[in-house]
């Protein structure tokens, strides 16, 4: 018996990520200055990571409840009223090993084989495998650059959409950076409605909008008893390797999700979840530094991309920026840019339908990369 | 032109040409160098100065952190002491404090002789100064805001989801 002939059609299904081999032409560029960079250039705020520290030396090393530690499902139910979210942390909020694991509890929990899941793209890349994985047919809802990648009833329609189980939203963006406001939302939430939509909201990056605040369409009327919401610790505290997020809905759909944590992950890390409690408590001003310093860059790069005659919609969130590929083949320009001018970036086809075309710009880097960087790039696009 | 954020990216980064610092703000060139140039002439700006870490410098350069006790009179106040002090080049830093003594004085020197010298000789016969205690600096590890070690590794993945 060869193991690899034994391999379950859904994981044959999902090709290699594209991601990967990017990372690997990158990997074999000397003093490469990375614009491919999904994670923030930070380290967690110190006091979040001397709470984990603290944690071990008293010894808190074992499993804590499924859902994770109630003083931490309080802080997070307390913190997500600023969103206008209010879920109760008794049966409504699960503590996860990322958000990433929020997601893939959700696509199992309520996805059957042969439910579609509509994914507006360019989207994160784990969507896609992770609905497959779960037995759903994923269907892409291309957005488009003149929308400014936001989702639309009319794209949504056009995909065929209405047809569909579940809905992944992901606002502010990876990989575009694109945001929604409250208005915007409400008009896909009316659409969900009328189709009878479940809807998995992915707002991981809720705290890096840079002109106005995060609106999450489950605060919409009547959508919150058919939302799950993902947030995390990764972007905005700068955790990402902590690997800690969380899932809030109605009481049934948390149940549901935790039938399968117990078994899968029991419970998320227990060091993690002691740094995330400490970052709610104390770490507000951190997060508001980093916010402010993510927004001069997003500034400085979206100029930069003007003066040299690179169209770009104007992000303004997560900390992406999503140009336009100056020839249209995105992946020929990201290949070029790292063999010639040693810098990376990651061509948009690689996030699906409607990224090709576009290169995703990460400006998670310091102002002395990204400097070096926008000049590399400059010469190369002029040359 | 927002001159919170401007001093916001200043403190971070002096050094920014005007024509970044324009494109980080979303400004123009020319309402930045008007900013900056009211700020300077307003007095909210009194300098630009590199954060040196006198570790990593051949040439030998002792601090040293001295308390000021003084007793004010009818005719001095802390204003007219201040003064006084703040002339010396060798001061580096003057501050009125709260606490146990009154002024807080960075004293810089090529030697720990010089620095003792300036003490005892110009701080100390000053009428109004009834003691002083000097902290020589031993090492420094953090000025300005910014950690003097080696810096933690960019170590992640050069490209990530």
């Amino acid at each position: 018996m060869t193991l690899g002939d034994q391999l379950s059609d859904r994981v044959e299904q999902v090709p290699p990520s594209g991601i990967r081999k990017f990372f690997e032409l990158a990997e074999e560029v000397d003093d490469v200055i990375s614009l491919g960079v999904g994670e923030p250039d930070f380290s967690a705020p110190w006091a979040a990571r001397t709470a984990a520290i603290d944690s071990l030396e008293r010894g808190k090393t074992s499993y804590t409840s499924n859902r994770g530690m109630r003083e931490l499902r309080e802080a997070i139910s307390e913190r997500v009223t600023r969103y206008g979210q209010e879920y109760d942390p008794e049966d409504e909020i699960i503590v996860t090993t990322g958000a990433s694991e929020a997601v893939d509890l959700a696509f199992r929990a309520f996805v059957d084989p042969g439910d579609v899941v509509a994914i507006p793209q360019p989207s994160y890349i784990s969507y896609t495998p992770g609905a497959i994985f779960a037995g759903g047919e994923p269907l892409p809802v291309p957005t488009r650059a003149e929308d400014e990648f936001k989702l639309t009833p009319e794209a949504l329609e056009a995909a065929g959409a209405d047809e569909a189980d579940v809905l992944v939203l992901c606002y502010p963006n990876n990989p575009t950076g694109a945001v929604m406001t409250d208005d915007e939302l409400a008009d896909v939430a009316s659409f969900v409605r009328d189709h009878d939509l479940v809807v998995l909201s992915d707002e991981i990056y809720s705290d890096l909008r840079y002109e106005d605040d995060h609106a999450s369409i489950a605060t919409h009327p009547g959508m919150r008893e058919r939302t799950i919401v993902f947030n995390g610790f990764s972007k905005a505290y700068a955790m990402t390797g902590l690997r800690l997020g969380y899932a809030m809905g109605p009481p049934g759909a948390i149940d549901a999700m935790n039938k399968v944590h117990q078994y899968a992950m029991l419970s998320a890390p227990t060091t993690a979840q002691y740094a995330a409690l400490e970052a709610l408590r104390s770490c507000d001003d951190s997060v508001e530094e980093m916010r402010r310093e993510y927004d001069r860059r997003r500034r400085f790069v979206l100029a930069r991309f003007e003066e040299m005659g690179l169209d770009c919609f104007e992000a303004k969130g997560a900390f992406y920026v999503f140009p336009e590929a100056p020839d249209g083949d995105d992946e020929a320009f990201a290949e070029g840019l790292l063999e010639e001018q040693n810098v990376a970036l990651v061509p948009g086809s690689v996030f699906g339908e409607g990224g090709a075309g576009h290169l995703r710009v990460s400006y998670a880097t310091g102002m002395r990369e990204l400097r070096e960087a926008m000049d590399r790039i400059e010469a190369y696009v002029s040359d | 032109m927002d001159k919170q954020s401007l001093l916001d990216l200043l403190r971070h980064d002096a050094r920014e040409s005007v024509d970044d610092i324009a494109r980080q703000l979303g400004a123009d060139a020319e309402a930045v160098a008007a900013a900056l140039e009211e700020l300077e002439d307003d007095g909210v700006i009194r300098g630009y100065q590199a954060v040196v870490d006198w570790n990593n410098v051949d040439e030998e350069r002792v601090r040293a952190q001295v308390e000021v006790d003084v007793e004010l009179d009818r005719e001095t106040g802390y204003e007219e002491i201040a003064r006084r002090i703040a002339r010396f080049p060798e001061v580096a830093t003057l501050r009125l404090v709260s606490g146990d003594y009154d002024f807080f004085i960075e004293v810089e020197g090529e030697s720990m002789h010089d620095v003792s010298n300036f003490v005892s000789e110009r701080i100390a016969p000053i009428p109004e100064v009834t003691k002083t205690v000097t902290h020589f600096v031993m090492d420094s590890y953090k000025e300005e805001g910014i950690e003097l070690g080696d810096g933690d590794d960019d170590d992640r993945l050069s490209v990530s989801p």
